[in-house]
């Protein structure tokens, strides 16, 4: 825990978007997005390709500027941050997973550690034990990517964003390349891990799904702008013409909260 | 006289045309590399200067190899010196293949690679060492392996200017009308060029990045 978050009283949200703008060339991508994700839960951004989830991820570590507005991290507005302390406090796990193909697994997922010149025992240590929670076999560990299958090389990718203990996670859409099976193993996987851990995970997907089954709360997006926010029971339940076209759109919502 | 007379004949002389031909060409290249691959660097962080970096190697690429040894001789100690003005020369051709490749090898790493790199914290010049280089380097030496070839073949004209190497050879024979002199020449440097090549190519292939079997 960073003195930045014990200074932060535990309500306070981990992630605050104030009024949020972004522009790229010309376009509007968010207009005036307001949002807070408080710790421990897991906020599903959801909307369908263009809405900007993934550029309001982007904003939270950096990888974008914001045009207008302002983008908190525990507290502290996101252009305060030295930008590489923000983003090694901060996992990030992406759809094309991009892990480092000249790098062995354990050099991928304990890169970061190295930078921060743990000894090379305790980053072994620490691979393993990540491998482990990620469900993966420690025989992996010298592994190239090439050598593992998509879900393998997803579980990977998760076990690097973990690597340094962030409190937060951003994930953009990182099943959405798996087949069905594989998907469903790593969203439960993901769940039971994150509530051991208690991350704060800012997640994007299109898949309503997905979003019912790992969201504690829904934020729909659409244009830009946030359209509806709520537990996924208020989600199903909503009036919102958007969310109940959402909710039509996936008839078979109810087996996956069965599954749940 | 034959072919192999000749050869035996001469064959210091070939030995010290060989090695003068090597020097040129080593020299040259080492030069290149030192100016070549950080223009490739520069251009592909840079985008507005790609263009023109592009632009002026094409160019010279483009004059005739006797014009540019022409052009370079008055210049102020490069031109005292057949050699130093030959190396100069040889180093300019060796610039586009090394700045296009280096370009070419850094903005093609994937970029969820370069995406998840950043996102995890990595600085600039991190990212550069540990994963665009190294992802670049096959793409790199493609073009070091050009470059060396095209500079064997170019600095046998060297010798027009009298900067030696088995140019000398191929001139002569020419003057003499005798193909076993010019072969003398050519065939030397054609072997070189052959050895660099494969050389350079199992390197190569050594460096490119794991990918499915």
């Amino acid at each position: 825990m960073t003195t930045a978050a014990q200074n932060q009283n535990s309500t306070d949200p981990l992630i605050e978007f104030r009024n949020v703008e972004y522009q790229s060339s010309g376009r509007e991508v968010l207009r005036g997005l307001n949002l807070a994700i408080h710790r421990g839960e897991v906020l599903v951004l959801l909307g369908r390709s263009g809405s900007g989830k993934t550029t309001a991820l982007k904003l939270v570590n950096r990888l974008l500027k914001l045009s207008r507005g302002e983008v908190r991290v525990e507290g502290r507005d996101v252009r305060e941050w030295n930008v590489i302390q923000l983003r090694r406090h901060i996992g990030y796990a992406i759809q094309e997973v991009g892990l480092f193909p000249h790098y062995t697994v354990e050099r991928n997922v304990g890169l970061v550690l190295s930078l921060e010149r743990w000894p090379k025992e305790k980053i072994r240590a620490r691979v393993q034990e990540l491998l482990h929670s990620v469900g993966l076999n420690p025989d992996v560990s010298s592994r190239y990517p090439h050598q593992l299958s998509g879900g393998q090389r997803q579980r990977v990718g998760v076990a690097r964003a973990l690597a340094a203990d962030p409190p937060i996670l951003l994930m953009d859409e990182p099943f959405g390349a798996l087949d069905p099976l594989t998907r469903s193993d790593l969203q439960l996987g993901f769940l039971s891990l994150q509530r051991k851990l208690g991350k704060t995970v800012l997640f994007v997907t299109h898949d309503l799904h997905e979003a019912l089954f790992l969201g504690t709360r829904i934020a729909l997006l659409e244009e830009g702008r946030l359209v509806s926010l709520g537990s996924p029971e208020e989600f199903l339940n909503s009036s919102e013409p958007l969310v109940m076209k959402y909710v039509e759109a996936f008839g078979s919502v109810e087996r996956a909260r069965g599954n749940k | 006289m034959n072919f192999w007379n000749f050869v035996t004949q001469n064959r210091l002389e070939i030995a010290d045309l060989t090695l003068e031909h090597l020097w040129m060409v080593g020299i040259s290249t080492l030069l290149a590399l030192a100016v070549g691959i950080p223009l490739g660097i520069l251009i592909s962080r840079r985008p507005a200067l790609r263009k023109p970096v592009i632009a002026t190697a094409n160019i010279i690429q483009t004059i005739p190899s006797l014009a540019l040894f022409g052009f370079l001789l008055p210049a102020p100690w490069i031109g005292e010196r057949a050699t130093r003005l030959a190396i100069l020369a040889l180093m300019l051709y060796a610039l586009l293949p090394l700045i296009r490749n280096t370009y070419a090898g850094i903005t093609g790493v994937d970029r969820g690679v370069i995406l998840a790199a950043r996102g995890m914290g990595l600085t600039e010049s991190q990212l550069l060492f540990r994963v665009q280089l190294p992802l670049a380097a096959s793409v790199i030496l493609a073009g070091v392996r050009i470059a060396i070839v095209i500079s064997i073949g170019l600095a046998t004209i060297a010798a027009a200017i009298g900067a030696g190497g088995l140019g000398e050879l191929i001139f002569r024979g020419l003057a003499m009308v005798n193909n076993s002199v010019i072969l003398a020449g050519a065939i030397p440097a054609a072997l070189m060029a052959l050895a660099a090549d494969t050389l350079l190519g199992w390197l190569e292939k050594r460096l490119s990045p794991p990918r499915a079997a």
